[in-house]
This record gives structure tokens, C-alpha cells and sequence, in this order.
């Protein structure tokens, strides 16, 4: 009874989606009489609302009695058969599940979103399609919501393609200029490829299973009139051949892969920083890019259970990924490039840290073993907060020199003091610099990593030592250094040169203080809210980890100061020309894109396509042309037959029924 | 003996409509039309509410209700029977909604109270003829259906067109039904009953008596679906007759028939060799219905005449949905009708405004449609695409499911008629391209539609675009249906 109670308290959980879809399509028919000032409150306006409900949610649900087994109850409030399959008893589902994961990412999203829809007030001032502007930021965060409180996996794929739309729209926001075109089409065909990957394991999945559903025990607490999950039948695709689960879960992590933005399919991701940076920072940084982590995350019982072997190609692939764009983003003097490879990076460490999860006795899952599911959602949830903070920093640095070049800044923090200071803290917690919230959830990363293989630990203390250089280079790189004083003086000519308004750094400060409390005020700590079997975990910090760790970074961070701080920087000049190479091909990210493009003009166009679109043209095209032809012909030639006489119709009738009655005798 | 009074419960669906028709009745005599002034109270949403209401009441009760039957056995009650009911009835009111602005011409004006009531009794008709449990019942329905349709054809009287349409109608109606009693005399001749549910123990399959009684039958019902070789007045009667009197026609008249032929040969010709007659039968002449009518469809170059020709061949498809006799190809047959209806019903009430504000019917005339009523043109395509069955729209699905209905029965047919919906999507596509991409010199002036004409169209368009992507109505519907036989 008290579960029921409680479930029937979430029925508003429903609003959640319906507000930020409302305000949608408010916005989107109506925006053009609109002004930009009423557009801006009403999507404004209708987050906070969801981000008040959200954190509500988190509240009541986070402080109710946990279940006779420790866990927290998972509660379903809505759920309905949408379309039914016809084949066995699948059908597909649209409802809203709560469990810790998914009430995690309700404040995740609805925090960063807020931010951003306040920050963007100052940023997208003036912008033409403003309106459009915050109707697609709306339609975003409905789909991102939709996509972490879906029951089951088909509903989580729609919303994943509906988060992916909305990335295109946002990203080729200035749909004028080319590269933001480019850009969004690629962001699209990337992602669109890999879902195909999403797709097909989804249907490996369902066909063998049974069912879509997330209630992998049948332990959830639904709500009365709710439609009940069936579990999936993982014993019967084990029966089938036991490489059924592996494979449909690894196909479905190609998904995850494309949307997190994992080698080689991120190349998508530092093109999408063509679209305004408020959007970066929340979609392509903070929310949308950790939705594969989270649909990892969210078949992890699956994988630990029947697929742990794969789970560590996930390992590797995340390893190899982090080392790869922490590589890079050393080499990048954009800066939102360099934020935006960081990303791919920090986004890889949390997949590392969810493949290094091993089974305890006999391949259930345990709080030690899997150590790594708590590290991971610990990260996603400090990073998006500290991550977010940086690209708003980065807009409002943008915003004010109108360049996306470190040449054209240096010295900023004379100019831009609260955002000096943000994106400081902001660095040195992403650098993983105690107190701050990097530091706490990095470290269980690299506990869980050395618990699985000591190599594994070396190699992500390393990233980590990596990650601290690039981001105190480009630190460095903005508010000290070279100054560009003729550019600046030109700048503060023209006006507005200087500290962002209020309306943007209101934002920044808010974030900080995630990324300053969540690491030690957390009454409990992460592991009392999520871990991987749901039970209450105290996190101990291992000292000989910890210390290794802040040490390494400490060193980088010191390094980074030595070349880069000062306002002549021989030891990076020096560099630069001692290993030209090295810095080219991490210049030019070690050529991927364009391996894509030789791959896709020189072998996919040349050989494939053309022959397929000549078979279509000539083949194809000539079959239905002839068909269509003869068909205009015959039309013609039977024409006679419709002569408007009465007595020739009851003649053909009669015929009719004589002819019909001869093919029934013979 | 006396007689049981309840029994006439059963028939309440039946019994409301007829105090529809008797208040309508009762109004046309009382505010009738000022025949100087032109002007009237009754031309008011009166027929409209009053069917609404009645669909409702009739909507409601149908969940709790169960078979029955009344006048030991001449009259038959199935809960699905009042879905089909609800279903024309719908379609009924969309067609009063397009009427409005037609019937408020000068010409129109006094005897728009007729338009209503006879267009009710051939509804009437119809509701009789899907509950009747016995031949002569049928009979009586069908006539009621049909006589008064040849009243509305000839609507316009003074128009030459229609009144042709009706003599051709009328006609071509009574040599169908003529040979329909013939059938039925032969059937009776066979079996020595005319209620349905004694016929299968009693008629016996392999007689040449019963064979001629079901080709009759079938070509009956055949003229009435308009499937090919009784097909050919259907251009001539549709070109003719008032546009909305053909949508009327092209679907109610179609649907009802369609369903109460599935009924009676799962039915009455279920043993297992007569079902493997008339599936021969229906194999001939869906084939013919589906190939010939799109090849004729092409060439038209009037919108009501194309609109016969994509009728005949929907009928095609409509009928397919028999071929099974099982419960689920009665579903099938049931949602196709109700997609049909509103795709159907979106062109014709496009058609309708059009040829109300401009007069012009030919396809040519709407070349460039979309640069003077983008919003028509944009409604109009959506119809015309459910018609042709591209997804998401709703005639795709019910596509579909007549096709997985029928593929266990009939594959190669399956096959043909798959192939025959892409010469469809051509000549669907060609209005579309005329609206969209031909250039005209005068193209239709811009106008504003009446408010009834939206009404309906907004219904229409609902349908088409909800109804397949609500996939409980499919299975709303399910719940009801029975094999045939049963």
C-alpha cells in the first residue's frame, strides 16, 4: 500500500514532458508574433517549472524508505501499449519509469537546461530566430527527458532519434553559412549510421527476448491502470545461442558509440560547435553526448550478467578513445575544439569506467565488482555540471571577442573576472584537483580501472595527467599569456568589450557551486543514491590512488604553467619545431576525417553508389517508366468500353455474370 | 400469441434513426424555408446535431451489448454491427456538413429538408440490410438503400447531367435487382429456407441450383460494391450526380454492402466447396476491379470521374478483406471502410468547396491549386496520399491489415493487388502534381471555405492522419469481430 501511495504521488511526473512540449509548439506555431522578450520567458519559464518538478521528484524520491533489500523502489506512474507488434507478445510501450538513474538525469538535464535557457537571454540577444531558437531548446529537452524515463528500450530509441533531430536543428541553426550546414549533416548521418547499429540490436533483442521492457526483474512498483512490464526472457535468447544477448547488446552499444561520440564515429562531435554555443554546452557536452553512457547504464544488468566478456571491448574502445582526443585536444587552439575533444574524452572515461565492471560470485552483480556503474554515473553527472560551466565561460569569452582563436585572446582575466574565476574552478575539477567534484568522481574512475587490470589504471592516470595539461594550456591560453592588445583596443573601441552581462554569468556561478559542493557536501555521498545493484555504497577514497592521481596532475598542471603562463612561450615554440610531425597530426586530428572522406567520395561513391544510382536510373526507372507506359496505353485502348450507354452496361453486366459463371463450372 | 415489445429494443439503433427522420420530418414542415425570402431557420445545424446525438447514443451502449436477435430471427444484432453502423453514420454526417453549403443555394433552399430525409432512409435501408437475418429482410433493405439514392442522384433535376445519372442509375439498379431475386429464388429453391442461419445445414453444396443463386448473388452485391463487370455505370452516375451525393455513394452505399457480403458468404455459403467457389469468384473479380480501374483512373481528366475509377478500385481492396472470412479479415474490412471514409470523404469535401466557389471540376483545373488555397491543396494531399497508402497516414495501415488478413487465403491476389498500389500511387500522385507543380494562368481564385466545409474537412483530416498512428482503434475494433460463420 505505501508503495502505491507513493506512485500515485508521481502521476504529475507526466507533466515533466508535456510542459516542454507545450511550450514547443507554442513557440514554434506561434512564435513569428511573438516578441523575443515573451518567447525567451515562456520557454524560460515552462524549465523552471520542469526543473522545480524535478528536483521535487529527486527529493521525495531519494528520501523515501528503501525496500526490505536496501534498494530503492523503481516506480512506474504511467504506462500504455502504443502500437502492438502482432508477432508473440511484443508490443511497443510509452510510459515513465523512475529509478535512481533516471531521477539522477532529471536534475542533470533540467539543471543544465535551465542554465541555459537563462544564459542564452544575453547570449542569442538580438539573434534572428530567436524564437525558433527556444522552441527547438524545448523540443530538446522533451526528447532528452522522454529518453531517460522511457520503460523500455523502443521508447528510449524514439526519443533517441527525436534528441538527434533536434542536435541537427540546433546545430545547423545558422542554416545560412555553409559549415553549420555541413556541420549538422554530418552530426546527423554519423549518429543516424551507428543508430542503425541501436536498431537492429533492439530488434535481436526483442525477437529472442520477448519483450522491450526495462523491468528486467519484474520488481518494479506500477502504478494502478499502468501496463506491467513483461521481463525479458534473457534465459530463452541464452537457450537460442549464447551469442545472441552478447551481440544484440554490443549492436546496441554502436548506437551509444555514435551519439557519445566514440572512435571513430566522433567526428561528428567538434564539428557540432558550429551551432551557438549555449547548444554545445548543453547538448553537446552535458546531456545529449552522455545519452550512450546512459543506455549503457541502463542495460547493465544484461551485460554484466550475459555479456562481460563484451563489456570490456567497451573498456577498451573508451580507453583508446579518452587517449585518442586527450591527443588531440593538446594540439587545438580553438577552443571550443579543445572543449569539445575534452568532451569526447571525459564521455570516454566513463564508458572505460562502466567496462571495467566485473561480475562478482557466480555472474551477479556486486557493489565491489562493479565499483565502475557508480564511478560512471558519478562522472556524467559532475562532468555535465563542470563541463556545461566551461562552454557558457567559453560563449561568454566568444560573446566578447567575437573569435573562437586563442591568438585572438590572451590576458582575458583582466577583462572578465567572474569568468576567469569559473572556469578556473571549472578546470581544476575537471583536472581532478580536490576539493572540488572532479577530483572525487575521477578517482572512483581510476579505483574501478585498477581494480580491473593494473595496466587499465596506468593508462587512464595518465589520460587524466593529460587531461589537467590541455585544459590548463588552453586556460592559460585565454586569460594569460600573449595578450593580442592591438585587437583588444579595437575591441573596447567598438564597445562592449569586457565582463558578460548578469544574465550569463548568473548562470556560470550557479554551476560552480554543483561542481565546488557536489564532491564533499553530498550528505552520503554518490554511492548512497546510485550504485550498481541499488543498495547503499559508502565510497572510500583508496589514499594510494587518490594521491597518485593528484600528484600526477599537480605536475601537469605545473608544466602547463611553465610554457604556457608567461607572455613569450619559447618552451612551446620549442616544441612545436622539435616535433613537427607529432603536432601536425594532432593538429589535424591524426587525419580521421579524412580517412572518412576518402573512404566515403574515392571507395562508397565511386564504386558503389554510382553503379547503384546508374541500375536505378536505367533499370529501375526504365521498368516503372515502361510499366507506367503500358498501362497509358492500354488505358487508351480500353477506353470504348465506358460509352455512356445503358444498354451495352446491362449487356457487359449480364455477360459478366454468364463469364463467372463459366469459370466456376470448368 | 402475443407479441414480445421488447424485441423491439434490439432494434434500437434502427428505431432511433427513424425519430431522427420523423423530427426532421416534423421540422421541414414547420420551418420550412420562405420560399419568396429565400430565407429559413431550418437550414441550421438541426440534421447535424440530431445525427451526432444519435451516433453517440448508439456509440455508447455497444459496450456492454451482446448478440440478440427479434422476430425469431429476421432481424440479427452483433456488437460489431453497430460499429459498422457508428462507422456510416460518421461518414453520414460528414456529408451533411459538405452539404451545407450547397444546399443553401437559391435553387436548393426549399427542398433541402428532402436532401436530409432521403438521404436517412437510404441510411436506414442500409442498417437493415447489415442486420438482417433472413433474405427477404435483406431484399427489403437493399431496396430501401437503393430507390432513394436514385432520388438523390437526380437531385439537381434540372440539370441535365443528373438527371441522366439517375435514369442510368435507376436503370442499371433494377436490372441488379432483378437478377438478385432470381439468385435468391434459386437459393430458396435449394434449400427450402430464406433464414440465413438455417441455410448452411440446409443448401446443399454441390447443386447447380445453389452455384447460380451465388453468382446472382454475388454480381447483386457486385453492382451495389461496384466491383468490375458491374461496374461500368458508376463513372456516368458519379460524374452526374451532385458532389455530394457521389461521396455519399462512392462510400456509405460501397461500405455497407461490402460488409453485409462478407456476412452473408461466410454465412450462408460457408460449407467448404462453396467457399472455394466464391473465392474463385471474388478472385476474378478483384483482380479485374483493382487492374481495370486504376488503368481507366489514369486517363481521366474530370476529378469526379477519376474519383469513380479510384472508388471501384478501393472496392477491390475492400472486398479482399472477404476473402479470409475470419474474424480478422472482418476487421480488417471494417477499419479499411473507416479509413477509406475519411480519406475519401477529405477529397470529396475539398472537391466539394472547390466546385461551390468556382464551379470548375477538371483536373486541369487545378494546376496551381497550391499557390491560390495552399491550405485545400495541402489537405487535399494529405487524403489523396492516405488513399494510395504511404505511411504515416492512415490508409497505409489499412492496407496492411487487409493485406495480412487475406495473404493466409490468397497470396498471388495479394501479390497483384500490391502491385496494382503503386500504379495507384501514379495517378494520386498526378493530382497532387497538379496542384503543386503545373503552372496555370488562372488558376483558381483564392476564396474563403464555409464554416461546415472546414468542419468536415478538419474531421477528415484528423481521421487520416490519427487513425493509423492511434493503433488502439485497430484494436478496438478487434474486440468486436467474429468470424463469419459464427
Amino acid at each position: 500500500m505505501q508503495s502505491n501511495f507513493i506512485t500515485m504521488d508521481f502521476q504529475y511526473t507526466l507533466l515533466i514532458l508535456l510542459l516542454p512540449f507545450l511550450s514547443f509548439l507554442v513557440l514554434g506555431i506561434c512564435g513569428k508574433w511573438l516578441s523575443h522578450k515573451v518567447a525567451g520567458l515562456i520557454g524560460t519559464f515552462t524549465l523552471g517549472a520542469v526543473a522545480v518538478m524535478s528536483y521535487y521528484t529527486a527529493f521525495v524520491y531519494f528520501t523515501a524508505d528503501r525496500l526490505a533489500d536496501g534498494t530503492f523502489a523503481t516506480f512506474v506512474p504511467y504506462n500504455f501499449e502504443w502500437l502492438p507488434f502482432y508477432i508473440g507478445n511484443l508490443h511497443f510501450d510509452m510510459g515513465i519509469m523512475l529509478d535512481p538513474i533516471t531521477v539522477m538525469m532529471l536534475i542533470v538535464i533540467s539543471t543544465v537546461s535551465l542554465m541555459v535557457h537563462i544564459y542564452s537571454f544575453g547570449y542569442m540577444h538580438g539573434e534572428r530566430g530567436f524564437q525558433r531558437y527556444y522552441a527547438f531548446l524545448s523540443l530538446f529537452t522533451m526528447s532528452m527527458l522522454g529518453l531517460v524515463v522511457a520503460t523500455n528500450i523502443f521508447q528510449m530509441y524514439m526519443f533517441w532519434e527525436l534528441v538527434g533531430v533536434c542536435s541537427y536543428l540546433l546545430i545547423g541553426f545558422y542554416y545560412t553559412t555553409a559549415p553549420a550546414v555541413s556541420a549538422s549533416k554530418k552530426a546527423f548521418i554519423v549518429t543516424r549510421f551507428a543508430d542503425l547499429g541501436f536498431l537492429v540490436g533492439i530488434l535481436v533483442f526483442g525477437y529472442y527476448t520477448g519483450s522491450f521492457s526495462f523491468d528486467f526483474t519484474e520488481s518494479a512498483t506500477y502504478a494502478v491502470g499502468a501496463l506491467h512490464g513483461v521481463a525479458p526472457d534473457c534465459a530463452k535468447a541464452v537457450a537460442a545461442g549464447g551469442f545472441i544477448l552478447p551481440t544484440a547488446l554490443f549492436l546496441m552499444f554502436l548506437g551509444g558509440a555514435g551519439k557519445s561520440a566514440m572512435f571513430p564515429l566522433h567526428i561528428w562531435l567538434p564539428d557540432a560547435m558550429e551551432g551557438p554555443t549555449p547548444v554545445s554546452a548543453l547538448i553537446h557536452a552535458a546531456t545529449m553526448v552522455v545519452a550512450g553512457v546512459f543506455q549503457v547504464a541502463r542495460m547493465f544488468p544484461l551485460w554484466i550478467q550475459y555479456a562481460p566478456e563484451t563489456l570490456h571491448y567497451v573498456a577498451w574502445i573508451g580507453a583508446f578513445t579518452a587517449f585518442y582526443a586527450a591527443a588531440v585536444a593538446c594540439a587545438q587552439s580553438d577552443i571550443k575544439r579543445v572543449l569539445a575533444f575534452s568532451t569526447i574524452s571525459q564521455i570516454a572515461f566513463m564508458m572505460v569506467a562502466l567496462g571495467v565492471c566485473i561480475p562478482g560470485h557466480e555472474a551477479t552483480i556486486d557493489n565491489h565488482g562493479s565499483l565502475g556503474y557508480m564511478a560512471s554515473m558519478y562522472h556524467l553527472f559532475t562532468h555535465a555540471m563542470f563541463k556545461a560551466t566551461l562552454f557558457l565561460c567559453a560563449g561568454c569569452i566568444i560573446h566578447a571577442v567575437h573569435s573562437n582563436e586563442m591568438s585572438a585572446m590572451g590576458g582575458m582575466r583582466k577583462y572578465m573576472p567572474v569568468t576567469n574565476w569559473t572556469f578556473l574552478i571549472a578546470t581544476l575539477a575537471i583536472s581532478g584537483i580536490p576539493p572540488f567534484s572532479g577530483f572525487f568522481s575521477k578517482d572512483e574512475i581510476l579505483a574501478a580501472s585498477f581494480n580491473y587490470s593494473p595496466i587499465m589504471g596506468w593508462i587512464m592516470t595518465g589520460i587524466a595527467a593529460m587531461t589537467a595539461f590541455y585544459m590548463f594550456r588552453v586556460y592559460f591560453g585565454i586569460f594569460w599569456g600573449t595578450e593580442n592588445k592591438e585587437y583588444h583596443e579595437e575591441l573596447r573601441h567598438h564597445g562592449h568589450f569586457g565582463e558578460a552581462p548578469l544574465v550569463m554569468t548568473a548562470p556560470l556561478v550557479f554551476l560552480t557551486l554543483f561542481t565546488v559542493f557536489m564532491g564533499w557536501t553530498l550528505p552520503g555521498g554518490f554511492g548512497a543514491y546510485v550504485s550498481a545493484t541499488g543498495t547503499e555504497y559508502t565510497i572510500h577514497l583508496d589514499p594510494q590512488i587518490a594521491i597518485t592521481s593528484v600528484v600526477i596532475a599537480l605536475v601537469s598542471i605545473g608544466l602547463a604553467t611553465y610554457i604556457y603562463k608567461g607572455s613569450s612561450q619559447p618552451v612551446a615554440e620549442r616544441m612545436k619545431a622539435t616535433f613537427p610531425n607529432l603536432h601536425q597530426w594532432a593538429y589535424h586530428r591524426f587525419y580521421i576525417d579524412e580517412v572518412y572522406q576518402f573512404v566515403t567520395h574515392r571507395i562508397i561513391f565511386a564504386y558503389i553508389s554510382r553503379p547503384i544510382a546508374w541500375f536505378d536510373r536505367h533499370i529501375v526507372d526504365g521498368t516503372l517508366n515502361g510499366l507506367a507506359d503500358g498501362a497509358h496505353y492500354i488505358g487508351e485502348k480500353i477506353r470504348p468500353l465506358q460509352s455512356g450507354r445503358v444498354q451495352q452496361y446491362a449487356y457487359v453486366f449480364f455477360l459478366g455474370i454468364v463469364i463467372l459463371f463459366f469459370i466456376l463450372l470448368i | 400469441m402475443n407479441l414480445d415489445y421488447s424485441q423491439f429494443l434490439v432494434m434500437r439503433e434502427e428505431l432511433s434513426l427513424l425519430a431522427v427522420i420523423l423530427i426532421l420530418f416534423v421540422a421541414d414542415l414547420l420551418f420550412c424555408p420562405d420560399k419568396k425570402s429565400g430565407k429559413g431557420i431550418y437550414n441550421s445545424p438541426l440534421p447535424v446535431i440530431l445525427l451526432s446525438v444519435m451516433t453517440l447514443c448508439n456509440l455508447i451502449p455497444c459496450c456492454g451489448a451482446t448478440d440478440a436477435e427479434a422476430f425469431g430471427g429476421m432481424y440479427q444484432y452483433t456488437p460489431m454491427m453497430t460499429i459498422v453502423k457508428s462507422v456510416l453514420n460518421v461518414g453520414t454526417l460528414i456529408v451533411f456538413l459538405m452539404a451545407n453549403k450547397w444546399l443553401s443555394r437559391p435553387e436548393n433552399l426549399v427542398k433541402q429538408g428532402e436532401f436530409y430525409m432521403v438521404t436517412l432512409f437510404t441510411l436506414l435501408g442500409m442498417y437493415l440490410m447489415i442486420s438482417s437475418g433472413h433474405f427477404l429482410m435483406f431484399f427489403i433493405g437493399l431496396e430501401l438503400a437503393s430507390i432513394p439514392m436514385c432520388a438523390l442522384v437526380a437531385f439537381d433535376k434540372y440539370r441535365y447531367e443528373s438527371a441522366e445519372a439517375a435514369a442510368k442509375y435507376i436503370l442499371l439498379a433494377l436490372f441488379s435487382s432483378a437478377l438478385l431475386l432470381y439468385g435468391l429464388s434459386f437459393i430458396y429453391g435449394a434449400s427450402g429456407t430464406l433464414y440465413f442461419k438455417d441455410m448452411f445445414s440446409q443448401l446443399p453444396g454441390d447443386s447447380l441450383l445453389t452455384l447460380v443463386g451465388m453468382v446472382l448473388f454475388i454480381s447483386g452485391m457486385g453492382f451495389k460494391i461496384s466491383l468490375v463487370p458491374f461496374h461500368l455505370w458508376t463513372a456516368d452516375t458519379y460524374e452526374g450526380a451532385p458532389t455530394v451525393v457521389t461521396a455519399y455513394l462512392s462510400v456509405i452505399s460501397k461500405g455497407a454492402a461490402a460488409f453485409v457480403m462478407l456476412i452473408v458468404l461466410g454465412k450462408v455459403f460457408d460449407t467448404a466447396a462453396l467457399v472455394n467457389e466464391w473465392r474463385i469468384l471474388l478472385f476474378w473479380i478483384i483482380v479485374a476491379s483493382i487492374t481495370l480501374a486504376n488503368l481507366f483512373a489514369i486517363r481521366q481528366t474530370n476529378l469526379k470521374r477519376f474519383m469513380a475509377f479510384s472508388a471501384i478500385s478501393q472496392a477491390g481492396y475492400l472486398v479482399l478483406a472477404i476473402m479470409p472470412a475470419s474474424a480478422q479479415g472482418m476487421t480488417s474490412l471494417v477499419y479499411y471502410l473507416l479509413v477509406y471514409l475519411v480519406a475519401n470523404f477529405g477529397v470529396f469535401a475539398v472537391i466539394n468547396v472547390v466546385e461551390q466557389n468556382s464551379g470548375k471540376l477538371g483536373i486541369s483545373d487545378y494546376n496551381g491549386l497550391y499557390e491560390t488555397n495552399p491550405k485545400l491543396a495541402f489537405l487535399m494531399t494529405l487524403s489523396l496520399f492516405s488513399l494510395a497508402g504511404i505511411p504515416p497516414f492512415a490508409g497505409f495501415f489499412s492496407k496492411f491489415f487487409v493485406f495480412m488478413a487475406a495473404f493466409q487465403e490468397a497470396k498471388l491476389l495479394v501479390f497483384i493487388a500490391l502491385v496494382n498500389t503503386i500504379v495507384s500511387l501514379y495517378y494520386y500522385l498526378l493530382i497532387v502534381k497538379a496542384m503543386y507543380i503545373s503552372k496555370n494562368d488562372t488558376p483558381i481564385a483564392s476564396f474563403r471555405s464555409d464554416n461546415y466545409s472546414r468542419a468536415a474537412l478538419l474531421l477528415c483530416t484528423a481521421g487520416v492522419v490519427l487513425l493509423g498512428i492511434v493503433g488502439s482503434v485497430y484494436t478496438y475494433i478487434d474486440g468486436f469481430s467474429y468470424i463469419p460463420s459464427l
